[in-house]
């Protein structure tokens, strides 16, 4: 075996080298058991281990972000017999994962360092730099196999971060949700992929995509992976798991949750659909397939937001709402669609994780995490309720932010590949949805609270993950060139 | 870069002064020198543009330049102005720079205050000067959210229910919009978002087939209908109006319901002129409602701003039922029919603001011989009022007439009848107009509160004049306005015109 393949994944090893440091680095920076008093008085052993992590993840995505590093991915490159592929456009949607990954680490940075977490912040950047690289191994996969082993690496670590505050009921009772659907849309997944192997005695993504044809068994494969898919990403009418496990969940795992996990997922469909189910017979199906279930996503979604009075519960339906739209790139599968989901990703990355860095940091001063526990914040807190807003616009698409041309683009996208009626339907719900952020904004700006949250001062990690967000929600759409760059990468049927 | 982006540039720089300025009169140094600036700078366009235009400049648009944005999508950042937005431009000025002084003493949150008022001008200053579909409707967006916060937070009465009604409908009407621009751009081959490129086809048949156009047209109409107050899409305004502080309401009813007429002739029209002749007698109808039940309804109100928002439903609607006659006159007459409202409509809520604040009352019920108490403010009011109900020597008689004498060119049947009962609320308006006055004005004062009350101050005097003389100039002195609106009005009906006589060659 040539083991110099190895060097066509770069990504995915400097991500286990990261994984190993911080382990590593955990086993010999932990603290003291108790009555072992000689040697943990000093502080900065502490600060190290909460440091490291973040560092190295910075250092691990900046790395793949430039152009001229040994990290960076100029031409397509393809390891063990066409089981990894990577391109330059999976190349950039890792990248922006770990940029992700980066914010919520800074922002669930002070969270783990109270004294309820002391003893398991190193498995909480473990589990998600675990999670990251089951998706960067999906993401990069040319074969099912591989594919089924990376879904899982990403969801299995999941769970663990979803029950994190395994002693809060809601936390466990969350985790023990996410697991058992997530273990029944793996098996729906496998099911599919197990008819795709009886149809045509591959599991290769362009062997499959060759010959299969539209017989009953293939359509049946695509409806089972397209019913998988659609868990992870939290589509309706998968989606009943969402709402319990947001709110249960620790807020930066949800924050995780809500946009890394579902993005990966999102554009994975969009690489399978295009390379397995590429034939026109299939394309087909799976537009008519997606229009209902957008329509229902966004539709659903959208009447259910309206309704919720606790923050998390409410961005889970907001989420599920976003994932319809973020799924409008998928209609077509043509190459200005990726684009548009791709960049659709990157703003609603920075946007909603902006909105739980704001969630986060309120939560841990005050506990409260209700709507109407936010009436007032802009008296007490003016420049978190400012960027809270910044974020709430931007996910509700309203210019100069990024997520009005975010909306823009995947609309265009949709429209071009001739879903007038379903852009015209989305574009309804937006407004739907304007409502309920306003909502928040009006808690926020107009409404009288007898009990407002303190003001407070948040922590610098905090505000560093809050500064990257607001940068990426002021600049990205306003910077043409990042749109531009995206399309260049991107390919379609 | 074109200094016609200076427009947008000045806001911003605004933008970055207020948050770095420090108490109020730094926000107040910031937004005086700002809107000076733009009032300069429009002023300044203004004359520029009409010398260039004297010496023989006669493309379409003058001063245009564009920026690639976002190439895959052929989506540019392109600028230029003809003599409607050159026009439009400066009544956004006026009344942004007016709009500042009325909100001189307004409290609390001042500095928050004028951070989104700015960014609503900037809004519709980009609007204006854009001729990309994408920048137009970025700004026109741009221009529409502020307005939540500015009502819901400073404004009065019932300001949330206001401001969200507003926000949705005309965010709905945004949603129909997007549609309609997204048809255009792929109807007409999806190769340019720029207005001119689409509008100036090369070749015999328009680009965008009449059957699209059939679609898309009635969309982007209603679209920006919504924003100028065409029935059954008006319901927003007259809460939003009445619920909205002085400032935002002179901005809002002064500039940016222009932006749905700018909108329907520009876009709409413009582009799909097929469409707009087949469907045009729909939406003839509809504003022909927006006009004598705009008019109606103002009789039968009791709070001040009530009348007011309904009489600009109704003047708006006559600006889209002139926009629909399609021939020069009356067009014109529309766009002279925006600038007029836009005075002196802000000058309207502008004083009944300053009345408020003194009152804290706008029932008229309440109110009675304001002339004895504050004389200054009064007779500004009167003015306000022979203007609204068209005397000739004040704006309002200029863009009524022209575009009542532009629709009655029309010579068939259809279009005559409609005009004769648009014109019917000129007599409405006089109704409720000399009613209201004899009613808060004269007569003896009942309330013993009031007769304490103090005339304006200086910063509300200097706002007032300002649209005085401006309400008046325009009325004096049409004619160089409208010979600045006509060169920009022609090519437009030109391309309406050409596309009736190929659609229907017995015309």
């Amino acid at each position: 075996m040539d083991y110099t393949q190895f060097l066509n994944m770069p990504a995915e090893l400097s991500l286990l080298a990261v994984i190993v440091i911080v382990f590593i680095a955990d086993l010999l920076l932990s603290p003291c058991g108790e009555g072992d008093s000689c040697r943990c008085s000093c502080p900065c052993r502490g600060r190290l281990r909460g440091v490291l992590p973040v560092v190295l993840m910075i250092a691990h995505t900046v790395l793949m972000l430039l152009p001229c590093s040994p990290l960076s991915c100029c031409t397509g490159a393809e390891a063990f017999g066409g089981m990894y592929v990577s391109t330059p456009m999976m190349h950039l949607v890792k990248a922006l994962l770990g940029a992700g990954v980066v914010i919520v680490m800074l922002m669930s940075a002070r969270w783990l360092s109270e004294p309820e977490n002391a003893g398991k912040a190193g498995e909480f950047h473990e589990l998600v730099l675990f999670t990251l690289l089951g998706m960067y191994f999906m993401i990069s996969s040319g074969h099912f196999l591989m594919f089924f082993i990376g879904l899982e690496l990403a969801s299995i670590p999941m769970t663990a971060l979803v029950a994190y505050d395994k002693k809060r009921y809601e936390s466990a009772e969350a985790g023990a949700k996410f697991i058992l659907l997530a273990l029944f849309s793996s098996a729906l997944l496998l099911y599919g992929i197990s008819l795709i192997y009886g149809a045509t005695g591959s599991l290769y993504f362009d062997e499959c995509g060759l010959w299969l044809d539209g017989s009953l068994l293939s359509t049946l494969a695509l409806v089972l992976f397209i019913a998988g898919m659609g868990f992870k990403i939290s589509l309706v009418p998968f989606h009943l798991w969402t709402a319990d496990t947001y709110e249960g969940a620790p807020t930066a795992v949800t924050g995780y949750l809500s946009v890394i996990s579902k993005g990966s997922a999102a554009f994975v469909m969009l690489t399978v659909l295009e390379k397995v189910f590429g034939a026109s017979e299939f394309v087909d199906i799976w537009n008519r397939a997606l229009f209902w279930i957008i329509i229902l996503s966004i539709t659903l979604a959208n009447l259910f937001a309206i309704r919720q009075h606790n923050l998390k519960r409410f961005m889970a339906f907001s989420a599920i709402s976003q994932a319809g739209y973020l799924v409008l790139g998928l209609c077509g599968g043509t190459a200005q669609g990726m684009t548009a989901l791709v960049f659709y990703l990157l703003v609603y990355m920075a946007a909603n994780l902006g909105a739980f860095a704001v969630l986060c940091v309120v939560e841990r001063h005050s506990g409260k995490i209700g709507i109407s526990d936010y009436d007032g914040l802009y008296a007490t807190n003016p420049r978190l309720a400012f960027l809270m807003t910044l974020c709430l616009f931007s996910l509700a698409g309203i210019p100069p932010f990024a997520g009005f041309f975010s909306k823009f683009f995947i609309f265009m996208a949709a429209f071009k590949a001739g879903f007038h009626l379903l852009v015209f339907i989305a574009l309804v719900n937006t407004i739907v949805s304007l409502y309920y952020y306003l909502l928040i904004v009006k808690a926020m700006y107009i409404n009288k609270s007898d009990a407002p949250i303190a003001p407070f001062r948040s922590d610098c990690p905090t505000r560093i993950a809050l500064a990257l967000c607001t940068l990426g929600v002021v600049l990205c759409g306003l910077l043409g060139c990042i749109y531009n760059y995206i399309d260049t990468l991107s390919c379609g049927l | 870069m074109n200094f016609l982006s200076l427009f947008v540039f000045i806001p911003l720089v605004m933008l970055l002064g207020l948050w770095l300025a420090r108490g109020i009169k730094g926000v107040r140094a910031v937004m005086v020198a700002g809107s000076t600036a733009l009032l300069a700078l429009s002023v300044w366009l203004t004359y520029t543009f009409l010398c260039d235009r004297a010496a023989g400049a006669d493309a379409e648009m003058l001063y245009t330049a564009s920026f690639s944005w976002f190439e895959p999508l052929h989506i540019e950042y392109s600028v230029g102005v003809d003599g409607i937005s050159v026009a439009m431009l400066l009544l956004s000025a006026i009344i942004v720079f007016t709009g500042t002084f009325a909100s001189w003493q307004l409290k609390p949150l001042t500095k928050e205050y004028f951070l989104w008022f700015t960014l609503l001008s900037l809004g519709v200053f980009g609007f204006f000067i854009s001729v990309d579909m994408f920048a137009m409707f970025m700004f026109y967006e741009v221009a529409l959210i502020p307005m939540y916060l500015l009502i819901g937070v400073w404004g009065s009465g019932r300001k949330e229910y206001a401001a969200m009604k507003l926000t949705l409908m005309l965010m709905g009407g945004s949603a129909f919009l997007m549609c309609g621009i997204f048809g255009i751009f792929y109807g007409a081959g999806g190769a340019t978002m720029n207005i001119l490129d689409i509008a100036h086809h090369t070749g015999g048949a328009h680009p965008i087939a009449v059957e699209q156009q059939m679609l898309w047209f009635p969309l982007t109409f209603i679209g920006f209908g919504v924003l100028g107050a065409l029935f059954p899409f008006h319901t927003w305004s007259p809460d939003g109006h009445a619920s909205a502080p002085t400032a935002v309401s002179m901005l809002h009813a002064g500039v940016l319901m222009k932006l749905g007429g700018y909108g329907c002739f520009r876009i709409a029209m413009f582009l799909m002129p097929q469409a707009a002749n087949e469907l045009g007698w729909i939406f003839l109808i509809l504003t022909g409602i927006s006009v004598v039940y705009g008019a109606f309804s103002a009789c039968v109100q009791t709070d001040l701003k009530y009348i007011n928002a309904y009489s600009s439903v109704s003047h708006c609607g006559l600006v889209l039922f002139a926009i629909l006659m399609m021939n020069t006159t009356a067009c014109t007459g529309a766009v002279l029919q925006m600038l007029s409202h836009g005075l002196m409509t802000a000058l309207f809520f502008a004083l009944i603001g300053m009345i408020y604040g003194r009152t804290h009352t706008r029932d008229i019920r309440e109110l009675s011989g304001l002339m004895r108490i504050m004389p200054f403010l009064a007779v500004c009011y009167v003015i306000a009022g022979l203007a609204n109900l068209g005397l000739p020597g004040l704006s309002g008689f200029i863009a009524e007439m022209t575009i009542f004498v532009g629709s009655f060119q029309n010579a068939d049947t259809f279009h005559r009848v409609l005009t004769i009962a648009a014109c019917t609320s000129i007599v409405i308006t006089a109704v409720y107009i000399l009613r209201l006055v004899g009613k808060i004005l004269y007569g003896t004062c009942q309330n013993e509160h009031h007769k304490q009350l103090t005339d304006a101050t200086w910063d509300e005097r200097f706002a007032v004049i300002c649209l005085i003389a401006a309400v008046a100039g325009l009325g004096m002195a049409p004619l160089w306005v409208s010979h600045l609106i006509e060169g920009g009005v022609a090519p437009i009906i030109e391309s309406i015109g050409h596309a009736a006589s190929n659609s229907n060659p017995f015309m």
